[in-house]
């Protein structure tokens, strides 16, 4: 047993978490100091899980036995390179939303349900983390899974609420299933539920894929991955916004972070087979490019929101799966690039998701409506909201100088060296994946072009969104740490990468920085010479970034065109905008959601099949309008082809079925009868 | 007497029992049905004697006047009771006729003999053979309750199959502890005072003993749903 600093600091994050959940519920009473102490001990815990994993990816973790669980199986807790920093992950968005929670539940009534189960959702995840043995993984998976359906359904006095929350119970549990499968395939092979003894077992080729299938459909299936993602869209919106932010800025990464645990960690590079890392890239890419086609088409904010960790998730995959590839091909500094890549995009997710479902519920919080359409002109009334709103937008746009851009263009330089692969199809797959990555960050920027303008540019669709006030302190001040951290994970790439460079080191046994500082010529020197200036994750002579100077280009270019456009002495005539001239122009003569995307609609229309609807309201003559109705629907193409009729199917079976429950006794007396016969003839 | 000895009478009753459990899938009557099940009952007792003679396990003797009074003589009497009042007196015709329940039955011994035989093998007490038997009794007891109709016929086999079960532990065990056979004793009674109450409530309820009859009323009752 091994006692490290990491490693007490997360369990003293884990030990504030759960007083949270124990003190927090019994003040009932008292709401005010109930929400203080539930959002200050969450807050907590977010910085000592920040400082754990820092701690942990600085020094080496260390891990401990607890006498909890089974009384032949202790709790196994461990900090590897690995768990600390999702450790890291969790802590940077638990602790501001901890602080916007503050703001943001000042006003709900039901408090309770929430200071129990927000409490045991973050030690869940904190717990799949940590967890060194199968089976206090499991345990705090189900926590997880459970106490996020608790608050899924927080509001369940609306129907659609307890349908998606159900739906989500589900597919949770269908996870489970898969994943503790994937446990039970490994644990053939080695005999114990400890971690430690899995990494050093051998598994036969054919039950690493068993093992990898499971685990990849499981966590597959709670990351969203097309097309087992039907819960997402469902259950992001419903949930309270500080919730949405945490389950789709941790939650999601956390499933990410079993499927490495067990693809990478425990069955180990070694074990790889080709067709892996080319599923994974193939469920990358169409993740990526469904979850952006379906988000431009909706106008729900939140649900917009969700379609995006979809397609978020799956650049995320893509870039494991690139790096899947390259390690079963023996590249493993190209491996590690890409390891790289893939973890920088979950960190860079968890903020700017966090922020934008925090942004999304400032203005929920304002407008009390999560319809794109009702909203507009909220730039006026909530300043802060929405700058702060718009950094995540060009975060999760992958525009430079913020932190989307960078990882993106990691996973750029990884495909781009992927043609070294043999094999025709993977060096189609490839670019075709690459492609489709330049397609989804093109869709998305569209995407935030619409959700920026629509919401908070133009003038207000309705009253609500004209009434709208700007948000309190704690909400901006919860807002304001994640944007802060888009930035300065955008700008200063080259100070955090050697921190992420160790994960590969304990996954692959090499690390980035390593081989290049060894490698020869110029462009290993300018690397480490200029280290926090440039971004060379390959070598000079291929490709580098400058996340600074890039800054420095553009305030100085922005400064000069501002001047430039302003100069000194002129008075600015203010005007209505867009109005051509006419005086009286109306609200709904703006671009709105729907309109905006009508383009892409177009030209995606064999993909959407939208069902549109027109109705025009005449007098006598057909130039005579008096009113003209339209009405588009895009539904989900994995609802209606896949899950629909897998309900369909169930619903059928328990139909035929419900015949034989409605038997007479002598039925049952046979079938009772028969079992007995049955048994007696198949154990003897 | 030798224990080979003890053994012939003990494998003599155990055909004895199964041919009642024979004659209980045919018999329609119900007062035969009735008198089948006494001398059911009887026979277990007398085996229960014989084990607990040639074994020297003197509690068995206790067990063996216990079932004697109550498998023998209350039981019957109170079912013979309950018939009278209600007058039901013919089984109705079964769901399977006689012929056919015969042959099944005929193949369920032959199964439990081919699936106890391994059991045999190995097993070194005097009553090894009944092994056999006893699973054979419990299921054709099972075979009695699926093929009738009627509330008490069902009841009798549900007794019959209670008393195989008790005859298996005889066979297999030289008989339970007493302290359990008492607990069962009173669970059987028990069981059939409540059979006895629910014979008069059904009555009441649905004017017929026939399990079909209360199968269409809840039926029907669904269907109002």
């Amino acid at each position: 047993m091994m006692q490290s600093l990491a490693l007490s600091v997360a369990l003293l994050a884990c030990g504030s978490v759960i007083m949270a959940a124990i003190v927090a519920p019994m003040l009932q009473h008292q709401q005010n100091i109930q929400r203080a102490l539930l959002c200050g001990l969450l807050g907590l815990t977010g910085l000592l899980a920040c400082a754990a994993g820092f701690s942990g990816l600085m020094n080496d973790g260390g891990n401990i036995i607890l006498p909890l669980g089974l009384p032949w199986l202790p709790m196994h807790l461990r900090v590897d390179m690995l768990g600390a920093f999702f450790l890291l992950v969790i802590g940077v968005l638990v602790f501001p939303v901890a602080i916007y929670s503050y703001g943001y539940l000042k006003h709900e009534q039901r408090l309770t349900p929430l200071a129990i189960f927000l409490p045991l959702f973050v030690l869940g995840m904190m717990g799949v983390v940590l967890a060194d043995d199968a089976f206090s993984f499991m345990i705090f998976w189900e926590l997880m899974s459970v106490s996020s359906y608790f608050l899924v359904t927080h509001e369940h006095q609306y129907i659609e609420n307890r349908k998606a929350g159900f739906i989500y119970l589900l597919m949770a549990h269908m996870a489970g299933l898969l994943i503790m499968g994937s446990f039970a395939t490994i644990y053939a092979s080695t005999g114990s539920f400890e971690f430690a003894a899995m990494r050093d077992a051998e598994i036969a080729p054919l039950w690493a894929s068993v093992a990898f299938l499971l685990a990849g459909f499981g966590f597959g299936t709670k990351a969203g991955v097309v097309p087992m993602h039907g819960w997402l869209p469902d259950a992001h919106p419903v949930a309270p916004s500080n919730v949405s932010a945490l389950m789709s800025g941790i939650m999601l990464k956390v499933a990410i972070f079993g499927f490495i645990r067990i693809t990478w960690d425990l069955m180990g590079s070694g074990d790889f087979q080709w067709w892996w890392g080319a599923l994974v890239l193939a469920a990358g890419s169409s993740s990526a490019i469904s979850g952006v086609l379906m988000a431009l088409q909706q106008h729900d904010l939140k649900r917009l929101l969700a379609y995006h960790s979809i397609e978020n998730i799956g650049i995320i995959l893509i870039a494991l799966g690139l790096a899947m590839l390259l390690a079963e091909a023996e590249y493993p500094t190209l491996a590690a690039l890409g390891l790289i890549a893939a973890l920088y995009h979950t960190i860079n997710h968890a903020l700017f998701k966090g922020l934008l479902f925090m942004g999304a519920g400032a203005v929920l919080h304002s407008t009390g409506s999560r319809n794109m359409e009702a909203m507009g002109g909220l730039i006026h009334r909530m300043p802060w909201t929405a700058a702060l709103f718009l950094v995540a937008c060009i975060s999760i746009s992958a525009l430079p100088p913020f932190n989307g851009f960078v990882s993106e263009w990691l996973i750029f330089q990884t495909a781009l060296m992927a043609p070294q692969l043999d094999g025709t199809l993977l060096t189609a797959m490839v670019p075709f994946s690459a492609a489709m990555l330049a397609l989804a960050g093109a869709l998305a920027a569209t995407c935030f072009v619409k959700v920026f303008g629509v919401v908070f540019l133009g003038h207000a669709r309705s009253a609500c969104a004209a009434e709208a006030k700007e948000v309190d302190v704690w909400m901006k001040l919860g807002m304001a740490i994640p944007a802060l951290c888009c930035l300065l994970l955008g700008v200063l790439p080259a100070l955090f990468i050697p921190l992420l460079d160790r994960v590969p080191y304990t996954l692959l046994g090499t690390s980035l920085l390593s081989t290049l500082a060894s490698g020869s010529g110029s462009a290993g020197q300018t690397s480490t010479a200029l280290s926090w200036l440039w971004l060379t994750p390959i070598g000079a002579a291929h490709a580098s970034y400058s996340a600074p100077i890039i800054l420095l280009g553009m305030l100085v270019l922005g400064g000069l065109v501002f001047w430039w456009l302003h100069p000194k002495g002129i008075v600015i005539r203010r005007s209505k905008m867009w109005s051509c001239g006419n005086p009286h122009t109306h609200a709904r003569m703006q671009y709105n959601a729907t309109s905006f995307s009508q383009p892409l609609r177009r030209i995606f229309w064999d993909v959407y099949q939208p069902e549109e609807h027109e109705h025009a309201e005449r007098r006598q003559h057909k130039l005579l309008t008096t009113r003209v109705r339209y009405v588009v629907h895009v539904s989900d193409m994995a609802v209606k082809h896949l899950y629909q009729p897998i309900g369909r199917f169930t619903l059928w079976i328990a139909k035929a079925l419900r015949h034989e429950h409605q038997r007479d006794i002598h039925a049952y007396l046979a079938y009772t009868f028969a079992t007995i016969l049955f048994l007696l003839a198949a154990f003897t | 007497m030798s224990s080979m000895m003890a053994q012939q009478i003990i494998d003599g009753l155990a055909a004895l029992t199964l041919l009642i459990s024979f004659a209980l899938l045919a018999q329609h009557r119900m007062l035969s049905v009735l008198h089948w099940f006494a001398a059911q009952g009887l026979l277990l007792a007398i085996t229960a004697a014989v084990v607990a003679y040639s074994s020297g396990e003197h509690e068995l003797y206790i067990s063996a006047i216990m079932t004697l009074l109550l498998k023998g003589l209350l039981l019957p009497w109170m079912l013979w009771r309950v018939i009278r009042e209600l007058h039901v007196h013919r089984e109705v015709e079964p769901l399977l006729n006689s012929g056919v329940t015969m042959v099944i039955a005929v193949a369920v011994t032959l199964f439990s003999f081919h699936v106890i035989q391994p059991i045999q093998v190995t097993a070194d007490l005097v009553t090894h053979n009944s092994m056999a038997i006893a699973t054979a009794c419990v299921l054709l007891s099972m075979l009695m309750m699926i093929t009738r109709k009627k509330a008490i016929t069902q009841v009798i086999g549900f007794l019959a199959v209670e008393n195989s079960l008790f005859f298996a532990a005889i066979g297999a065990t030289n008989g339970m502890p007493l302290v359990v056979e008492i607990g069962i004793a009173f669970d059987v009674l028990i069981a059939a005072l409540i059979f006895g109450l629910f014979f008069f409530q059904i009555r009441d309820t649905f004017d017929s003993m026939e399990i079909d009859t209360m199968n269409a009323s809840l039926v029907h009752k669904d269907d109002d749903e």
